[in-house]
């Protein structure tokens, strides 16, 4: 990892302590030149969301649904309105910084960039933060879930008090045929399926979004609380018409989703971008006198 | 002169030797039972149901021989066959991938009428595996589109047997772009078990599997085409790579998944009939067994028990009966597993009723690992 990248990773964590040590030292190996203008955002206000943490729970050695958290976000912040393009995304291929799509682009159809992996989504936002001088990464999942707002839907399949294993396991596999019926799964050109009600485009239609949150397995005690977890960050949560699981490395959906399950059309991506720290406003300042 | 090769195809000169087999099965000294015994026969006619269902039947036959009629129209359409929007210039029977599934009894006589539409562009046949002569009938049937043929077979053989297109030249073409489906010939006193004991079943589900060969663009993208005869060249050189683009069960990727999952209950006896007339398969239901099966597909023989998996040969039709003993998702698969996940070959059967502890039990639910 670059001093650089990380020391904006720790910038939010310990300011003070990473400006001390950034100053007296070198300049970035590579001067940051924007090149590519930014993408366009919306602002997610603050607020509350009532959110089921993704994963798998269990109570008494039998799965249930996930407790209801409130979850508050105190700060707005800026998330693309649009799902980064195909387009875009050749051109961090063709910089070297991200790998190739499996098939070939098509860079007239203004479509979203599918087929890509974790590891490709990570690169991205890489590179992405390299071509603007900005900072972007990937949403976790709770963003992800708060910006698309009516458009997260959550599943419970816990009826009346609980049901046993089996039952669930039937009541999902209906769920999911229903959610699949009719589907079409071509990528459409950006902004086909309208804007929810925070302005982002696209949200749950047929291109499911990589988020940074790991794939959890969790015990509750009698109470409700968490007793034990276990997390495999081998796996993320992909967040779109319905939630879905996937290892980092997959890029189709269809091949990598679990057997009896409903896997996601296609994966693709949309970076939140990080507000200028009062450490990069420094930088800048820095760049500014000194280079 | 009638080369073997010829005769195989149904070319020219095999059209012809055919024909004059057709008059020498209609002469009624060489026939078994003269056409006024069969004359005097009861007739049924039978309407074919779409897979994966057979038509309503009796399990052991009611009264003695009949005549049953059928009607099967070839219909030359383009077909999805996964959920991409992959579009194959498919050739049926009766619209459906695999045709749909005949059942008759020991000694029946099937009398099918096989109608060309106009519109369509190709002539067809149909070869019954189950039928004695004349190439299973293929040198009899040979219509071309605006035109019809009625054949009649004795169904001498009990078993499920794969019929299967085999035109002039063009055999393989026509099976992997759709036709064929089965037949089963049930003993007249039902299935019997190793010790000759009775088996029935509570339902009855036909899969029939194909192997196709889409060709692909430049880009990797499958191609579109207009007419069969526009998508026969590059077919074909997909087709001799013996690499199959698609390996689906009942025409499509996901047509027994979802929404058209088949469902049972606990304590239901299913019969699976297996139809794959061009490549071999291997069935294997998770979660569940064979308890009794006819992998080669024929009653004379007693059936197989407790398999975990049966063996289809490539130009035939296999037969698994199986009583569900536990609620869930079953997943019946072609078990070659690239095969099942990520050609197509997977159906899903959705079972209710009460869990068997006895049988299965989570003692411990996934958690942290524990010393002790």
């Amino acid at each position: 990892m670059k001093l650089g990248s990380l020391l904006l990773t720790t910038a939010a964590v310990t300011p003070l302590l990473a400006l001390t040590v950034y100053l007296p030292f070198q300049k970035p190996d590579r001067p940051v030149t924007p090149t590519m203008t930014s993408p366009a955002t919306v602002v997610v206000s603050p607020g509350r969301l009532a959110y089921r943490l993704p994963g798998e729970f269990l109570s008494a050695e039998r799965p249930v649904d996930a407790p209801e958290n409130q979850i508050r976000f105190r700060r707005s912040f800026d998330i693309m309105a649009y799902q980064v393009s195909a387009a875009d995304y050749a051109l961090c291929v063709s910089d070297g910084a991200c790998e190739a799509p499996d098939s070939a682009v098509d860079r007239i159809g203004n479509l979203p960039a599918t087929g890509v992996s974790f590891r490709d989504a990570s690169a991205y936002a890489q590179w992405l933060s390299g071509r603007t001088g900005q900072s972007w990464r990937l949403p976790t999942d709770e963003e992800w879930a708060f910006a698309a707002a009516e458009r997260f839907s959550e599943e419970v399949l816990d009826k009346d008090g609980g049901s046993d294993a089996i039952a669930r396991w039937l009541a999902r596999y209906r769920s999911e045929s229903e959610a699949a019926r009719g589907r079409d799964p071509e990528p459409k050109p950006q902004g086909h399926f309208g804007a929810n009600s925070n302005g982002l485009y696209d949200v749950g239609g047929n291109v499911w979004e990589w988020t940074t949150t790991c794939y959890r397995r969790v015990a509750l005690d009698r109470s409700g609380r968490i007793d034990t977890s276990t997390d495999n960050c081998g796996v993320r949560v992909v967040s779109g018409k319905h939630r879905g699981y996937m290892s980092f490395f997959i890029r189709d959906g269809k091949s990598g989703g679990c057997a009896a399950g409903l896997p996601p059309d296609n994966l693709g991506i949309r970076l939140v971008r990080e507000r200028p720290s009062m450490l990069s406003a420094f930088k800048a300042l820095w760049r500014g006198t000194a280079g | 002169m009638l080369t073997r090769r010829e005769a195989l195809l149904g070319t020219a000169t095999g059209a012809a030797a055919a024909a004059i087999l057709g008059s020498i099965i209609a002469t009624p000294a060489l026939a078994q039972a003269g056409a006024a015994d069969i004359a005097g026969l009861p007739r049924v006619k039978v309407d074919l149901v779409a897979p994966p269902y057979a038509h309503p039947h009796d399990q052991i036959a009611k009264g003695g021989p009949k005549v049953i009629e059928y009607r099967m129209t070839i219909k030359e359409q383009p077909m999805v066959i996964d959920n991409e929007g992959t579009t194959l210039r498919a050739m049926t029977y009766e619209g459906s991938m695999p045709g749909p599934l005949m059942v008759v009894h020991e000694g029946d006589y099937v009398e099918l009428t096989l109608v060309n539409p106009e519109a369509n562009e190709m002539p067809h046949n149909i070869d019954f595996h189950a039928a004695t002569g004349a190439l299973g009938g293929g040198a009899l049937t040979h219509v071309n589109p605006g035109e019809q043929a009625v054949l009649r077979w004795k169904a001498t053989r009990t078993g499920t047997f794969v019929y299967h297109c085999a035109p002039t030249g063009m055999i393989p073409w026509h099976v992997v772009s759709g036709m064929s489906g089965a037949v089963m010939v049930l003993p007249r006193d039902g299935l019997r078990d190793e010790n000759g004991r009775p088996l029935k079943y509570d339902r009855l589900f036909y899969i029939g599997e194909h192997d196709l060969y889409v060709p692909r663009d430049e880009n990797g993208k499958y191609k579109k085409y207009g007419s069969l005869g526009d998508s026969y060249d590059e077919t074909l050189k997909v087709m001799r790579g013996l690499i199959p683009t698609h390996v689906v069960f009942n025409g499509k990727v996901g047509a027994l998944t979802g929404d058209n999952a088949l469902k049972a209950k606990v304590g239901e006896t299913v019969l699976f009939v297996h139809a794959q007339a061009n490549r071999d398969t291997r069935p294997h239901l998770i979660g569940g067994h064979g308890d009794h099966v006819w992998e080669q597909g024929k009653f004379a023989n007693p059936p197989a028990k407790d398999l975990e998996t049966w063996f289809i040969r490539g130009g035939s039709a296999g037969a698994a009966l199986y009583t569900f003993k536990q609620p869930g998702v079953y997943a019946y698969v072609n078990h070659n597993l690239i095969e099942a996940a990520e050609l197509g070959a997977t159906a899903h059967v959705v079972v209710e009723g009460e869990w068997n502890d006895d049988l299965m039990k989570q003692v411990a639910a996934p958690g942290p690992i524990t010393t002790n």
